[in-house]
């Protein structure tokens, strides 16, 4: 499931930079090295290895031009659709790049279990304290060192929906649950589902309702008793869990939110939303940021676009607006300092700023000026990650160990296919830790 | 858009490693032939025989019998073969609930698919036997057998989409359905009737085959034989039941064996359709799903080692038959 996510955030990320790229003009011509003296001056090449492919990866090399131009490091870069298997078996092999940029925290941990790993630079450690959420380096912490600052970053807490029909039924975006419930009401009233969903994904089939749990478990349970429940200390049929899942039962889980319960479960997700938002047929669909690539090409992002996507509101003012969020993590396999300087340069505002301009792109980096982000939706995902206060946390499901994580997505899918009851479904995923 | 020249500069050594790995093969080859032919005498017909057996045995070794080794000896280890286990892994597979109900599911694919497919093969063999435009006739039903099983499951998967009653159907057999008045059904998710509407999709798909394989034999039978029964009056379903299935019963055994195996394998129709939800899991399905999505390696090769031991005697009589069939001719 983590590739899959993978490719689709890759996908949405290249789409939208296609997008992007057209209407900004790249400024690799702006021969000014003040903002580079910071990384120092050195003849190396400094081998980076990725699961990001092009466009996305020609949009990023072309940023690196400068940064060679100033500092005399070449990053030779490499991007590949089988990162993750390749990765393990280069480390092992003694073959491991200098610097690979790792979408999950287990990989990471595993990567560190090697010995291989490095903690990160000195530099890179002080732009994490000074530019991120502290919640980013919990993730690549291993017994007290840091390995990895978040490189590109995504948010999953979104609700997507069509200012049009928002506007045909006099909404707003709502800023609370209430409020959302209170949209759902309308859209109820005028005779649509308030809901789309739909978690057809192949053998990966209920991801997509895993996701609808994390986010309950986070905002009912707070980011503490999250980290608990992926860690296995924290079962599905906890009082607690089994409080969160009634709870999303109730909120995507039955018929008079989300129209038929088989359907659901046949349904594709990426058809979720389209062309039902636009339609008027359901109101609105959680999903992650990616799910900007499943509209037809022309779409239009913003509250004035074809569609626009909020922050799902908190349910629990204590934990404030906690976000599910992902990341790469650029893990050093080298102690060279010219591998230690392109280490800060990825964690440094001077990098995501440039990127971020360029489109298609959020980082979770607080030194980027919000305005650099001229697309809506990316705009809001950019607010939600620099949001220093409320807790971060990373998508559970792919924390946990792969036969958990296989259970989670099968049993739940039952839930919506066959009537399974949320206990029954909870005791079947706990048997397998 | 990668340019053609990056294309050669990145795999040039690939192809460079596989011209080498041929030179080797064959120098290799080479030299043994020609110090084989020089040797004389006693010797002489062992030393052939092994030359010519070596690179047949060490294929099969390095492809089939290392491999096989390893997944009998990792379905007795844990998820990432680092520890022994023991029986755990097979214990499991009995007691788990969803393994149990793929077992079920298995065992009825590989009684009914093969009996299905191997019937309605015979049948429209025998019926298209001498018939105009026999050839015509034959392609169409062959035709299926050209498209591969995940293409034929997303085409399938479209005749059996499901729509609310009040929306347009998208589903062919939906809109049949509605058409006749039935009430309309999730039909992938109506158990245990969507068992049978995914084996529906393989008998489509092979009945081509048995068709075309017993059709072969049919013809093959002598038509003094067939003009003997005539005369004595047998016409129809007596003929039918006196000279052909009994002049075509090896075919006949090899075909449904050869269905059964298929079953016993068959992942893709179920991968692609439902990917093993809404009860319709088999173990091959299951296999896979062990091995690649949980990454639980000693539990995929458990399922492995049971669906070879029931591919076994089957495979066994197949083969069996097969030399009798040849004796016979």
């Amino acid at each position: 499931m983590l590739k899959k996510k993978g490719l689709l955030v890759g996908a949405a990320v290249a789409t939208l930079s296609l997008v992007a790229t057209v209407f900004t003009t790249t400024s690799a011509k702006a021969a000014d090295c003040a903002d580079y003296a910071q990384f120092g001056k050195y003849n190396a090449t400094v081998k980076v290895f990725a699961g990001i492919r092009d466009p996305e990866a020609t949009v990023m090399t072309n940023i690196f031009k400068q940064f060679t131009a100033c500092t005399g490091i070449t990053i030779a870069y490499e991007g590949t659709d089988q990162f993750e298997t390749l990765l393990p078996v280069r480390v092992k092999g003694g073959n491991a790049p200098d610097i690979a940029l790792i979408p999950q925290p287990g990989l990471v941990a595993t990567m560190v279990a090697t010995g291989k790993a490095v903690p990160i630079s000195a530099a890179t450690r002080s732009n994490l304290n000074s530019y991120y959420n502290p919640a980013w380096k919990s993730f690549t912490t291993i017994n007290g060192r840091i390995y990895g600052a978040p490189f590109g970053a995504s948010s999953k807490s979104l609700v997507w929906y069509s200012p049009a029909q928002f506007k045909k039924l006099g909404v707003k975006v709502p800023t609370t649950w209430a409020e959302m419930e209170a949209v759902a009401a309308k859209f109820k009233a005028a005779g649509a589902n308030p809901w789309c969903a739909g978690i057809e994904s192949g053998a990966a089939t209920g991801w997509p309702a895993t996701d609808w749990i994390e986010e309950m478990a986070l905002r009912e349970l707070g980011p503490k008793k999250y980290n608990m429940w992926w860690q296995g200390k924290l079962k599905f049929s906890s009082p607690e869990m089994q409080g969160v899942m009634n709870k999303v039962a109730a909120w995507l889980g039955t018929a008079s939110q989300v129209g038929d319960l088989k359907s659901v479960a046949t349904r594709r997700f990426q058809d979720a939303g389209v062309p039902g938002l636009k339609n008027g047929t359901c109101g609105m669909l959680q999903q992650a940021s990616f799910y900007a690539s499943m509209f037809p090409a022309g779409t239009t992002f913003g509250p004035s676009g074809d569609a626009d996507a909020f922050y799902l509101p908190a349910t629990n003012a204590k934990f404030g607006n906690p976000v599910e969020g992902g990341a790469e993590f650029p893990v050093a396999f080298s102690t060279k300092p010219a591998v230690g300087a392109v280490q800060a340069y990825f964690s440094s505002p001077v990098y995501a700023t440039a990127r971020a301009a360029a489109g298609g792109w959020t980082s979770a980096n607080t030194g980027v000026p919000i305005d650099t982000y001229k697309d809506p939706v990316l705009k809001a995902v950019a607010m939600q990650l620099q949001n220093k206060s409320g807790a971060i946390v990373f998508d559970a499901s792919d924390l946990m160990p792969s036969a958990v994580n296989g259970a989670f997505w099968k049993e739940i899918t039952k839930y919506y296919a066959e009537g399974k009851s949320m206990k029954d479904v909870a005791a079947a995923i706990d048997a397998n830790w | 858009m990668i340019p053609w020249s990056d294309i050669f500069t990145t795999s040039w050594p690939k192809i460079a490693q596989i011209l080498a790995v041929l030179a080797i093969f064959f120098g290799f080859y080479g030299i043994a032939f020609a110090a084989g032919a020089r040797i004389k005498g006693k010797k002489q017909n062992f030393l052939a025989l092994s030359l010519f057996l070596a690179p047949g045995v060490i294929l099969a070794m390095t492809g089939l019998g290392i491999p096989a080794i390893q997944t009998f000896l990792e379905s007795f280890k844990n998820a990432d073969s680092s520890k022994w286990v023991g029986f755990a892994n097979y214990t499991r597979a009995i007691q788990d609930p969803d393994i149990r109900a793929a077992f079920y599911n298995t065992t009825a694919w590989v009684v009914i698919c093969p009996i299905v497919v191997t019937s309605l093969g015979l049948t429209l063999a025998t019926m298209l036997n001498k018939m105009k435009r026999e050839a015509f006739a034959k392609s169409l039903i062959f035709m299926p057998m050209a498209i591969s099983f995940v293409g034929g499951s997303l085409i399938w998967n479209m005749m059996y989409q499901y729509e609310e009653p009040n929306m347009p159907q998208r589903g062919l057999i939906g809109q049949l359905m509605k058409s006749v008045g039935l009430p309309l059904q999730h039909l992938l998710l109506w158990h245990p009737w969507n068992n049978l509407f995914l084996m529906v999709v393989y008998v489509w798909g092979f009945t081509g085959f048995a068709m075309v394989i017993l059709s072969a034999a049919i013809k093959g039978i002598p038509a003094d034989i067939e003009e003997a029964a005539q005369l004595d009056g047998a016409t129809g379903i007596r003929l039918f039941r006196t000279i052909t299935v009994p002049m075509v019963k090896t075919t006949i055994i090899v075909v449904l064996t050869t269905a059964m195996v298929g079953t016993l394998k068959l992942f893709d129709v179920i991968h692609t359709m439902t990917g093993g939800n809404f009860k319709t899991d088999v173990l091959s399905n299951r296999m896979v799903d062990e091995n690649f999505v949980y990454l639980n390696y000693g539990r995929g090769a458990s399922l492995a080692v049971l669906i070879f031991l029931g591919v076994l005697p089957i495979t066994y009589y197949n083969i069996r038959s097969l030399r009798a069939e040849r004796k016979h001719h």
